[in-house]
This record gives C-alpha cells, structure tokens and sequence, in this order.
C-alpha cells in the first residue's frame, strides 16, 4: 500500500482551457474548491440573511457575528477611515476561513496550502497598502519609515531596517498561512498513515492502531483551531498593514 | 520510513514539491482571480449591505422600542401621580367636610343648649314670681280668716257675734292677745 502525504497538494488538470503565451490556464482541482469557496461562502452569508429576520436564526447569527466580528478587528486597527476596506477585509477572511475548514474533510483540497494562493494574497495587501498610502497621503507616506523620537543620528540606521521590515511584509504574511496549512496537513496525513500501515500487521497492529488513531483526533482537533487561527491572523495583519496606509505616523 | 517512501514517490511521479511546481501557477493565478473578484463582488454590492441594514434596523428597533418603554413609563408615573394627588385631595376634602360638620353642629348644639337654659331661667323667674304672688294673697286672706275665726270663737263663747270692726280692732293690736 502506498500512502503519499504530499499527494494531497498536488494540482491536477482537469480542464485545459486556454495557452497563452506558452502558459497553460486550465481548470484544475483548486479552481474547483475555489469555486466551493464562493458557492460556501455566498450561501451563507446572503442566503441566511435573505429573510431579514429581525431575531436572527442560527444560521443568520453566524453571519453576523463574522459581520461585526471583522468589522470591530477592522475598525479598531484602523479607526472609522479603515470602514471602506471592511469588504476587501471581510472577503479575505471568509475565503481564507472556508479554505482551511474545507480543507480538513478528508479527500479534500486545500486552496490555502498553494504557496501561490496565499503568495497572491498577500501581494495584494501589500500592494493596496503602498499604493492607498501614496494616493492617501502623498509623499508624507514614506515619513512611515521614520519613526517619530528617535535621534537623528540614529535614523541611518532605523530607516533601512524599517524599510526591509516592511518590504518583507509580504513573504511573513504569506509563509505564516501556508506553511501552516502545509504542516498540519501532513502531519495529519502521516498519523492517519501510520493507522493503516499498524493495521496491516495483524492483531498486534490493531492494538497499536490505537495510539496514532487517537493522535489523528488529536490533531484534528487542533488543525481545526489552527485553521479558524490562520485565517484571523491573516486578516488582523492586514488591517495593521492597512492601518499603516491610512496613518503613516507612528 | 514514511517520510523516505514519500519523498522517493513524490520524486519518481513529480519533480517538484507541488506547491513549488510553477507550471500550475497561471492557472492558479487566474482562478484564483476570478474568484475573489467574484466573491468580493458579491460580498461588497450584496450581502454586506444587506447585514449593516439588518443590523441597523435592528439596532434602530431596539432603540425605539426602549424610548417606547420610557415614553410609557413615564406616563403611568405621571397617571400614578395624578392618581395620589386626587387621592389626597379626596382626603383633604373629606376632612374638611367632616371638620365644618363638626362645627356646625357644635355650634347648634351649643345654640339649642343657650335657648334652653334662658327658657328655663325665664320660667324659673316666672314660678319664683306667681309663688310670691301666690304667698302675698295668702298672707293676705290671712287676717280675714283670723277675723272670723275669732268671730266664730267669742260667738260660741259669749252667744253673740261681736261686730266685725271690734273684731278687727281687736286683731290689729298684737300685744293684749
């Protein structure tokens, strides 16, 4: 029996649609889930709350506790100007959220454990960073990297290391997401493994079976925190980031 | 064991660590895309303004209903007061009432015992008066009745009734009797 725990993350072709420029666009397994993501995530956020009720069900409660969830995160990272990046924010969240919990059912795939997906994501809050922040505030923007009390004599020093911290945002912001998505997932692909393969040695093996199963559920518990986590700790660093583009000073 | 057996397959069936192979990355790059635009659309022109509306109705509900309650409230106090402040009028009234009754009939049974008390004065003063009339005629008719008792007395004793000016006469001086 041959259990591969990297399988899991490998991108099948399942549609080739279109070459450009030598570049292969087809859809794929992860435009599959991509797509669950946007059916999951639209059924109930707009779904739940079609009725309008005004003592919301359960379902609608859901909806708008992650409603007023992010937007107390948002506002409280970046004040009221932060609002008009609430749907960016709000959207992030849920697509990177639904992407790690349906990523931990069995057989399923997971969008957020593409280095590229996240890679994306990440370039994208950068990018709408620094150009909100120049648009925003001019030239006065780059004063972000100077920070407010520190001597002068300091400053051709702190200034580099500011810039380098910042210019690194992206690469923190989009490992932390994937490596973690990566991880549990293997992890949880070689306990599961290891049940099989005990399994496979008889009446013994099922005894010792025991001890990876339970570590599976374990896991599993885990990976579940892991994944709701991830996902909040993506969106708060991007309404700090934000945060940066609205008020540069210190 | 695991570990070698996977890295062996994943070497023999690909040659990159799949999150590494960058031939699926157009693809994944436009999907990816695709679908976010399409769930931010989604999120930003349908269902968020749906949620802050729903909310505000809510919150808006709730405000009214709570200024409802007070408005409420605050005229079942007002009632309430109203309520105490006849009451006590009531009181006060009857009181009054009960006082100016009392008075009045204190009054008239003082009146009543005043007239009574000059009445019986008045025919005290008058029975005092027809006594002493009462006793003046009857000293009066007592020198009469003495007179003819005498007269009946000296007849029996000397046979012959004396004239009655002598008799008188008789009776007029106090100290040969």
């Amino acid at each position: 029996m041959h259990i591969d725990p990297i399988e899991q993350f490998q991108i099948k072709n399942l549609l080739p649609l279109v070459n450009i420029g030598g570049h292969q666009i087809a859809f794929t397994n992860s435009a599959a889930y991509m797509l669950v993501i946007v059916f999951l995530v639209s059924a109930l956020v707009i779904g739940t709350t079609a009725r309008r009720a005004v003592v919301p069900g359960r379902l609608q409660s859901i909806t708008e506790m992650s409603y007023e969830f992010m937007a107390a995160t948002l506002r409280n990272a970046t004040g009221t100007e932060g609002m008009k990046f609430f749907p960016f924010v709000f959207t992030l969240f849920m697509f990177i959220l639904f992407s790690n919990v349906i990523g931990l059912i069995p057989y399923s795939f997971t969008v957020t454990s593409q280095l590229i997906v996240t890679v994306i994501f990440a370039l994208l809050v950068f990018f709408i960073v620094v150009i909100y922040g120049f648009w925003k505030n001019g030239w006065r923007w780059v004063m972000l990297f100077v920070p407010k009390g520190v001597p002068v004599y300091f400053l051709p020093m702190i200034v580099p290391i500011e810039v380098l911290s910042f210019l690194t945002r992206p690469v923190s912001h989009s490992v932390r997401l994937f490596a973690n998505m990566l991880a549990g997932h293997i992890t949880l692909q070689v306990f599961a493994a290891f049940i099989i393969m005990l399994a496979g040695y008889g009446v013994i093996g099922w005894f010792g079976a025991v001890l990876p199963f339970f570590m599976v559920v374990v896991l599993f518990a885990l990976e579940l925190l892991v994944a709701v986590v991830q996902a909040y700790v993506f969106a708060i660093l991007t309404c700090i980031y934000l945060n940066d583009a609205i008020h540069p000073g210190h | 064991m695991a570990a070698t057996n996977a890295t062996t397959a994943a070497a023999a069936g690909q040659s990159k660590f799949p999150p590494f192979q960058s031939e699926y990355y157009p693809s994944q790059l436009v999907w990816l895309v695709l679908t976010f635009v399409l769930l931010y659309v989604l999120m930003a022109r349908l269902a968020l303004p749906r949620i802050g509306s729903i909310l505000a109705e809510r919150s808006k509900r709730i405000a009214d209903d709570i200024a409802a309650a007070q408005r409420l409230k605050e005229r079942s106090d007002a009632a309430y007061a109203a309520y105490e402040k006849a009451l006590a009028d009531a009181r006060a009234h009857a009181q009054g009432i009960a006082n100016t009754t009392r008075e009045r009939q204190a009054a008239a049974a003082e009146e009543t015992n005043r007239r009574l008390e000059a009445e019986l004065h008045e025919r005290l003063a008058a029975a005092e008066k027809s006594i002493a009339a009462t006793r003046a005629a009857a000293m009066g008719n007592v020198g009469a009745i003495a007179a003819e008792g005498a007269a009946a007395i000296v007849e029996r004793l000397i046979g012959k009734a004396p004239a009655a000016h002598e008799v008188a006469a008789a009776l007029a001086e106090p100290g040969k009797s």
